[in-house]
């Protein structure tokens, strides 16, 4: 029992992860008709913002380090430590909630920046090219972090306050063994807010019941005067904030590193397209599916019935679902059928 | 007639023509491919010969990207500062400390050094491609480096086909001079079965004989081979093995293969991990409480068998306290060690991994047995190899064993230091193993090395 409640934690927090990046990807999708390849990147952008604002607080000054006698060793220590003390270290060890705040306006203005310089001119284009078109961005984006922080991963710390785990089987009845790292359960339920609040967002605004009617008739909506493309721009804006923050608040989870949103782009496109091209709710839905049934095939217990499951598990999901439901678990007939 | 008129028609002197032509395109014909491929059939002949130029070319193929970029970095830095030092520039390093030293810092065999690089990206084919590239294209003598045993076999493998001495750099499986081994094939670090049977009497006299053990271990030949050696040399003190589970190269996120360790009844966890998986799996490790906790009535005990001070470095706190080995830790205080250490430091400003210092090593040994040879005929150059005792380079008294190539030395046991004194003190020597401890009989990982000439 206990064995199962964990792998149902670990794998609704997967899925928090994958369903958000499947979100944004779908919400582009959906309401833009762009195959955007350049999502995970997207993702690897935002989670960089906490490396970049990490450097930034932690601007250091050379001390020579006198215990290393061999050559000349250098001690470095942030200027904010050396100005402020203690307060100074708590504002370097709040880097991540810092940096989510810094990386809405950036990771907005960005998406923004992408959609209008670049994206726009392919909505009427085939997928082919927009696949072509987002890829090769995807690789540009890529190429500059890597050309300004390095190959090697990059390990952020959470917050001191979080960086241990909860005692999660104590608190409703499970053995004391069951534990799970507080911010592991942070990221769930950042997830679970951000999800609503998108969910809410299309469906109770006014603006964004003029999106969804966008979605469903563009030319209608065009035609009763609203000019539905600058809505459109600021959705892919939105994108790229999902996208970001859920890179943001991955980072103590994983140290990011330059090609970390091609790894998550192959995930999420299945996820995407196992939940229904076009589908926010198919999305969400599939992403924590997905994500429970990774943790479960990665037991030991599974793993010995047929060896190998959890490293294909996502794909063959894929194939049967594809196979037994064409469009996906929640697809609409139409969407990438032409 | 006709036929009369033909014969009549040609002269003692066409004759004599056509005759001196036949023989002179026979003479020709004969010796061409002396002239213009005398590699291709001179039975001395090798690639990567310099022939009268005034350089030697060795190939540096260490990985630029990927999950163990972190040791590739340091790796070229330290063959760039060997090439430095073998040609006579810099304070020398353990030229000054190597013995016997038939190297006189006027390059290779009076051939200045220099060399080209390639990203081995940790992945097999784009390795050997790119040592393909530097053996056909740019006529390398020599291919050093790699961070990965799955990298290094597959290298190793080219370099017999094409008769190119391959001095490994950071590979710990058993396999590559074991079932894997080859002539052209040297490797100076330690091997997984010797770091179990240094640390296996460390983890007895620490945490005693009586522990449940669960291995995760990366799924490629390094892997494997530790997770066995690891596993018999605990089995051997008492310890029992819970369950090994093997998690693929690069998984990033951990979590799954963790959270059924916390129910296993397991009070140990090993991790067959190394570079970015080993960071993340140990950090990981941690945050799921797992350094805090207690089963079996003691507390639980996280032990990396392969440590090194980069890995140290991004794990950060989750390291200390941390028990595995290492083959060199920068803070020895043996002359060699020393000269290497103030020699790296001075040109980067802090001190080498072991990745780095291996590759200084092989580096070193390769031009010292060139010149011993006093040539680059690599049949020549490993036969000088072979067998080759040497000291004062940071391991004590070393032997490169002629049986299967692999160097016998003594291994460090060491623990993640709990209160660091420096950012590069992060890593507490707990014991020196003696070479002794750790030797094998040259046949118990099988292979056979193959021809000299190829």
């Amino acid at each position: 029992m206990d064995a199962i409640f964990l792998q149902i934690l670990n794998g609704l927090d997967k899925g928090g992860a994958y369903a958000l990046i499947a979100l944004g990807l779908t919400l582009v999708f959906g309401t833009l008709g762009v195959v955007n390849f350049a999502h995970g990147a997207i993702f690897m952008v935002g989670a960089f913002c906490a490396v970049t604002m990490e450097k930034i607080l932690t601007i250091s000054a050379k001390v020579k380090d006198p215990s290393v006698t061999f050559f000349d060793a250098y001690k470095e220590t942030p200027y904010l430590e050396l100005w402020f003390g203690k307060t100074g270290s708590a504002i370097i060890d709040w880097v991540v909630p810092i940096s989510i705040i810094v990386s809405i306006p950036v990771m907005l203005g960005l998406g923004i920046l992408m959609e209008r310089t670049l994206i726009r001119y392919f909505y009427k284009r085939s997928h082919a090219e927009q696949i072509l078109v987002t890829f090769g961005l995807a690789i540009v984006l890529q190429e500059l972090v890597k050309t300004f922080f390095g190959a090697n991963p990059i390990p952020i710390s959470a917050p001191d306050i979080v960086a241990g785990s909860a005692a999660i089987g104590s608190w409703i009845g499970l053995s004391d063994a069951v534990v799970y790292p507080w911010w592991r359960l942070i990221y769930l339920l950042f997830s679970v807010v951000i999800i609503s609040g998108v969910f809410s967002f299309l469906n109770f605004t006014t603006y964004g019941m003029v999106v969804r009617a966008g979605m469903a008739d563009r030319e209608t909506v065009e035609l009763l005067g609203i000019d539905i493309e600058r809505r459109f721009t600021i959705v892919f804006g939105l994108a790229a904030v999902v996208a970001g923050l859920a890179g943001v608040m991955y980072t103590p989870i994983l140290p990011p590193d330059y090609h970390q949103g091609m790894d998550f782009l192959v995930l999420s496109f299945v996820v995407v397209v196992v939940g229904g091209m076009g589908s926010l709710r198919g999305a969400v839905a599939a992403g924590f599916l997905l994500g429970i049934l990774q943790s479960f095939s990665s037991m030991t217990e599974v793993k010995s019935i047929i060896p190998g499951i959890d490293q294909i598990i996502i794909y063959l999901v894929a194939v049967i679902i594809l196979l037994t439901r064409p469009r996906g678990l929640m697809g609409r007939r139409g969407v990438m059928e032409n | 007639m006709s036929e009369n008129k033909i014969i009549r028609n040609v002269s003692r002197r066409t004759v004599l023509k056509g005759s001196a032509l036949t023989t002179g395109a026979a003479i020709i014909g004969a010796t061409a491919p002396m002239h213009f491929i005398r590699n291709a059939y001179a039975a001395d002949s090798f690639r990567g010969d310099p022939g009268s130029g005034k350089s030697i070319f060795l190939g540096f193929n260490v990985p630029q990207t990927g999950p163990y970029a972190d040791e590739g970095a340091d790796e070229l830095r330290a063959y760039k500062l060997a090439v430095k030092h073998l040609n006579g520039e810099g304070d020398g390093g353990m030229l000054n400390t190597m013995k016997p030293n038939n190297l006189k810092g006027n390059g290779i065999l009076g051939k200045k050094v220099e060399f080209v690089t390639g990203d081995t990206q940790t992945k097999s084919d784009a390795a050997r491609a790119s040592a393909k590239r530097m053996i056909e294209k740019d006529n390398v003598a020599m291919i050093t480096g790699g961070s990965s045993s799955g990298v290094a076999v597959a290298v190793q493998g080219l370099c017999q086909e094409m008769g190119v001495i391959f001095m490994a750099g950071l590979t710990h499986s058993n396999d590559t001079t074991g079932k894997d081994k080859k002539r052209y094939g040297f490797r100076h670090f330690f091997n997984a079965y010797m770091s179990g049977q240094a640390l296996a009497p460390v983890l007895k006299d620490e945490y005693g004989t009586d522990r449940k053990a669960y291995h995760l271990t990366a799924d490629y030949t390094w892997g494997w081979t530790q997770e066995e050696s690891i596993k018999a040399a605990t089995e051997n003190i008492g310890w029992t093995t819970v369950n090994a589970v093997r998690t693929p190269v690069g998984a990033g996120d951990f979590s799954q293969y963790i959270t059924p360790v916390l129910n296993s009844g397991a009070d140990v966890l090993i991790l067959n991990h190394y570079g970015k998986d080993m960071v993340n799996s140990l950090t990981q490790a941690v945050q799921f409480g797992l350094k805090d906790k207690m089963v079996n009535g003691k507390k639980f005990e996280i032990v990396v068998p392969l440590y090194s001070r980069l890995m140290a470095q991004g794990a950060g706190d989750a390291a200390k306290g941390i028990l595995g080995t290492t083959n060199w830790h920068w803070s020895l205080s043996d002359a060699g060690s020393q000269a290497f250490v103030k020699s790296f430091g001075q040109e980067y400003g802090f001190p080498p991994s072991q990745a780095a210092h291996t590759c200084y090593v092989q580096t070193l040994l390769y031009a010292n047995a060139c010149e011993m040879a006093g040539t680059f005929a690599p049949w020549e150059v490993i036969k000088q190899l072979e067998g080759y005792e040497f000291d004062g380079m940071g391991n004590g008294p070393t032997l490169y064993r002629a049986e299967d190539h692999q160097c016998f030395k003594d291994v460090l046991v060491v623990r993640g230091k709990e209160k660091p004194q420096s950012a590069f003190d992060l890593l507490e020597v707990v014991k020196h193993v003696p070479r002794a401890q750790v030797e094998y009989p040259a046949d118990m990982f099988g292979g056979e090395l193959g021809p000299y000439k190829v």
